[in-house]
């Protein structure tokens, strides 16, 4: 039949186009993690004491701390001193101006221009590459709103007293073996934060590039929309393809004060790892919005295609009364790739809403896991969830794989789940073929229409993006 | 235009055509007709190349070519249609955007220009004229939620945009109301050209009072049994397939 053919198979994978490597003279801290090297961390990046002595604390309770074994992924045990804890490039710039050009082009060729001539229109870029921050754009545009969009280690520096009441607030040093890390030696990322009644005149977007070999990638990303404001931010990642598989711990805190409204976006794509299951990034992510003011809401949007590991749940903490939690994703696995992802939805408030949308698609020998917790506290009457979770499977030899966790302690509340696994069916691919539609552009139409709810939820120019991504990683998937 | 001979194809081991033999000319109508299980949808999924089906014996030429050598969307870009008997659903992929698709992707075949979304929706509108198709289907997702009869006029609805050569219609009249068997039939009608050939598979005569065939062929048995002009099919009607293999035992029973 159609899916069994073998001359398909040969249709190889289009190149990762994002796998090249910039030569960049960078300034790296040597492999091995003790409190000496937290200092130098500390120093290079010019942070105040308070901010050593955080990661001090978060460094020595991580000592106690094992990894989490709990996850439906397999993975080669990591030596946390072999990594790299810092690497910048040489020339700090210290704007966008004097950024070196090599890094421009590296940016233009991953379609994130920054400098003043080919910028996206109305999108505010902030741009990590390996430790740091290499430039933001749009900051006078958004300085006139009223919005602070800078990188973490800026904000430190320049809004110590909003990061200090902040940090932390949403995901403790001690939350999990991958946030106390993070907390301990985090590099960069970025700063967001919308005052009172603004609503963030642009859309917002950080893009995180890997540049250097063995080295950790650590971003801290920080986001504080005050009473009534708004914004809409994206984050894009890419790495270079390597054989080794590099670690990526990020923690990303959002704060939704009364009747604020933050939209998260990720479209991640690091790199996923060769057919063998060769390199590839670790991706253990801690992502956790609060909606901590009545009637607020945090959506977080996810289309995760790339890393060889992915282990990550964003959350909405739904402590302000009619507060609104939602979580829509995508997460492809192929070849050798492993997903655990899913999200936790926590209502606090009474009449709090939540609302998952998951959809997971295997091929190859890819595993894709559905991981969600659904809490109703006794507080949150008449809470409302809704899940729905579909899992697409191309191929024989990938697995789907669902655990929803529901605890409701109150009887008011109203929870449902649904779930669905298909195949990509002879049928369906026999109707597109026979109406002209090549097997390629048959399983990516019918990807895409599998997609659609999540990307529907995507700013325009991203939906683009992450359908053209999801044709890319699919690349050979039937054979 | 398509020259089958000889035809023997195995389903899931067991033979199910057993040495069809047709020709069909361009501008002709063929109605075949025959029992339930006589291998009718067999045919048709042969000739537009679905996968499972293992030709063991005889030709198939269209258009001079050996059709069985194509990919299935070869031969849609060649101009073969089939409407299913079963229309698939495609959750998700807008109705508009899928035809689109496929329209510009048959076009590109051929070396032809594709269309843009503006001239595309000018077409689809054009072509919605005859068709008594509500309108709000078309920004639905393909097949999904629709009605019997709406799969089935979405069928013919592809037929007029996608314009084949050789269209061969599955049982696109089981199952729906005298109206909309009359919308269908006067699709297909609107579409009878001198360049273009059909093939209706049915089980009822009650399609070809609305679409007079040119010959009629009834299928018995994984063969041919039978050919003659319009009238065989009220014939068949009156008599029921029983008749036909009364009148041919020989050949019935070989
Ligand atoms: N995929 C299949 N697997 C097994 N048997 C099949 C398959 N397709 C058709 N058949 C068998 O072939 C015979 C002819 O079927 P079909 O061509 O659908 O007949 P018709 O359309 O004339 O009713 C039937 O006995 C049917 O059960
Ligand atoms: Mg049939």
């Amino acid at each position: 039949m159609a899916i069994e053919r073998t001359d398909l198979q040969q249709l190889l994978n289009r190149r990762y186009s994002a796998g090249f490597v910039t030569d960049i003279e960078t300034d790296t801290l040597p492999p091995g993690l003790n409190e000496d090297v937290i200092h130098a961390l500390s120093a290079r990046k010019r942070e105040p004491e308070w901010m050593t002595q955080w990661r001090l604390e978060a460094y020595r309770h991580w000592l106690t701390m094992t990894p989490p074994a709990w996850a439906k992924l397999n993975i080669a045990p990591i030596d946390f001193q072999a990594i790299s804890y810092y690497a910048a490039p040489k020339q700090a710039p210290k704007s966008l101006a004097e950024v070196d050009p090599k890094l421009l082009e590296t940016y233009d060729k991953l379609g994130v221009p920054l400098h003043e001539r080919a910028r996206l229109a109305g999108v505010a870029v902030d741009a990590v590459f390996d430790s740091v921050s290499v430039g933001t754009t749009f900051r006078k545009e958004l300085a006139e709103a009223g919005v602070i969009f800078c990188s973490m280690s800026e904000a430190i520096r320049e809004h110590p007293e909003i990061v200090r009441q902040y940090l932390g607030s949403v995901v403790p040093q001690r939350d999990n073996f991958f946030a106390a890390l993070n907390s301990a030696v985090f590099s960069d990322g970025s700063f967001v934060f919308i005052p009172k009644g603004v609503r963030c005149p642009m859309e917002l977007s950080t893009y995180f590039r890997i540049n250097a070999g063995h080295t950790g990638q650590f971003e801290r990303t920080l986001i504080v929309a005050e009473e009534g404001a708004s914004v809409s931010y994206l984050e894009g990642c890419t790495a270079p393809m390597r054989d080794e598989n590099q670690l990526h711990a990020a923690v990303v805190e959002l704060v939704a004060l009364e009747r604020a409204n933050i939209k998260y976006s990720t479209v991640q794509n690091w790199y996923p790892g060769d057919e063998q299951g060769r390199g590839g990034i670790y991706n253990f992510v801690t992502k956790r919005g609060d909606c901590r003011g009545d009637d607020s809401r945090i959506s977080w949007t996810q289309v995760e295609t790339g890393s060889a590991i992915t282990w990550k749940y964003p959350s909405c903490i739904l402590r302000g009364d009619r507060s609104v939690g939602e979580f829509n994703s995508v997460a492809l696995t192929h070849h050798r790739q492993q997903a655990d992802t899913g999200t936790k939805m926590i209502h606090i408030g009474r009449d709090t809403r939540s609302k998952i949308v998951s959809k997971g698609i295997s091929a190859g020998r890819g595993q894709n896991t559905y991981r969600g917790l659904v809490k109703i506290e006794k507080s949150a009457a008449n809470a409302r969830n809704h899940t729905q979770c579909d899992s697409l499977l191309i191929g024989k030899k990938c697995g789907a794989h669902t655990f929803p966790y529901m605890e409701v302690k109150n009887p008011s509340a109203i929870v449902e789940h649904e779930a669905t696994t298909s195949k990509i069916s002879d049928e369906q691919l026999f109707y597109c073929r026979s109406r002209g539609l090549d097997e390629e552009n048959a399983v990516s139409m019918i990807v895409d229409g599998f997609c659609k709810q999540v990307f529907r939820e995507l700013p325009m120019e991203f939906a683009v993006e992450a359908k053209k991504l999801l044709e890319v990683s699919l690349e050979g998937a039937i054979g | 235009m398509l020259k089958i001979d000889n035809l023997h194809v195995r389903v899931a081991g067991r033979e199910i055509l057993k040495g069809l033999s047709l020709q069909v000319n361009a501008g002709e109508v063929h109605a075949i007709m025959g029992p339930n299980g006589a291998g009718k949808s067999t045919l048709g999924n042969v000739l537009a190349g679905r996968g499972g089906y293992e030709v063991t014996q005889g030709s198939v030429a269209y258009g001079g070519r050996d059709l069985l050598q194509l990919e299935p969307e070869a031969r849609a870009a060649a101009g073969v249609f089939l409407a299913f008997q079963y229309p698939v659903e495609i959750p998700g992929v807008n109705n508009t955007y899928f035809l689109r698709a496929a329209l510009n992707a048959q076009r590109k075949a051929r070396g032809e220009a594709e269309l843009d979304s503006r001239e595309f929706l000018q077409l689809v509108r054009e072509k919605l004229k005859g068709m008594q198709l509500p309108p709000e289907l078309m920004n639905r997702a393909v097949n999904e939620g629709f009605s019997g009869g709406e799969k089935k006029r979405n069928e013919i609805f592809q037929m007029a945009v996608l314009e084949p050569k050789l269209a061969i219609l599955d049982e696109t009249d089981s199952g729906l109301d005298i109206d909309a068997l009359k919308q269908v039939a006067e699709g297909v009608n609107a579409l009878r050209d001198p360049k273009r050939a059909f093939i209706l598979i049915t089980h009822y005569q009650r399609l070809l009072d609305y679409i007079v065939p040119d010959f009629v062929h009834v299928l018995a048995d994984g063969r041919v049994v039978e050919s003659g002009g319009a009238h065989l099919a009220q014939e068949l009607e009156a008599h029921g397939y029983a008749w036909v293999r009364e009148r041919k035992p020989a050949e019935a029973a070989a």
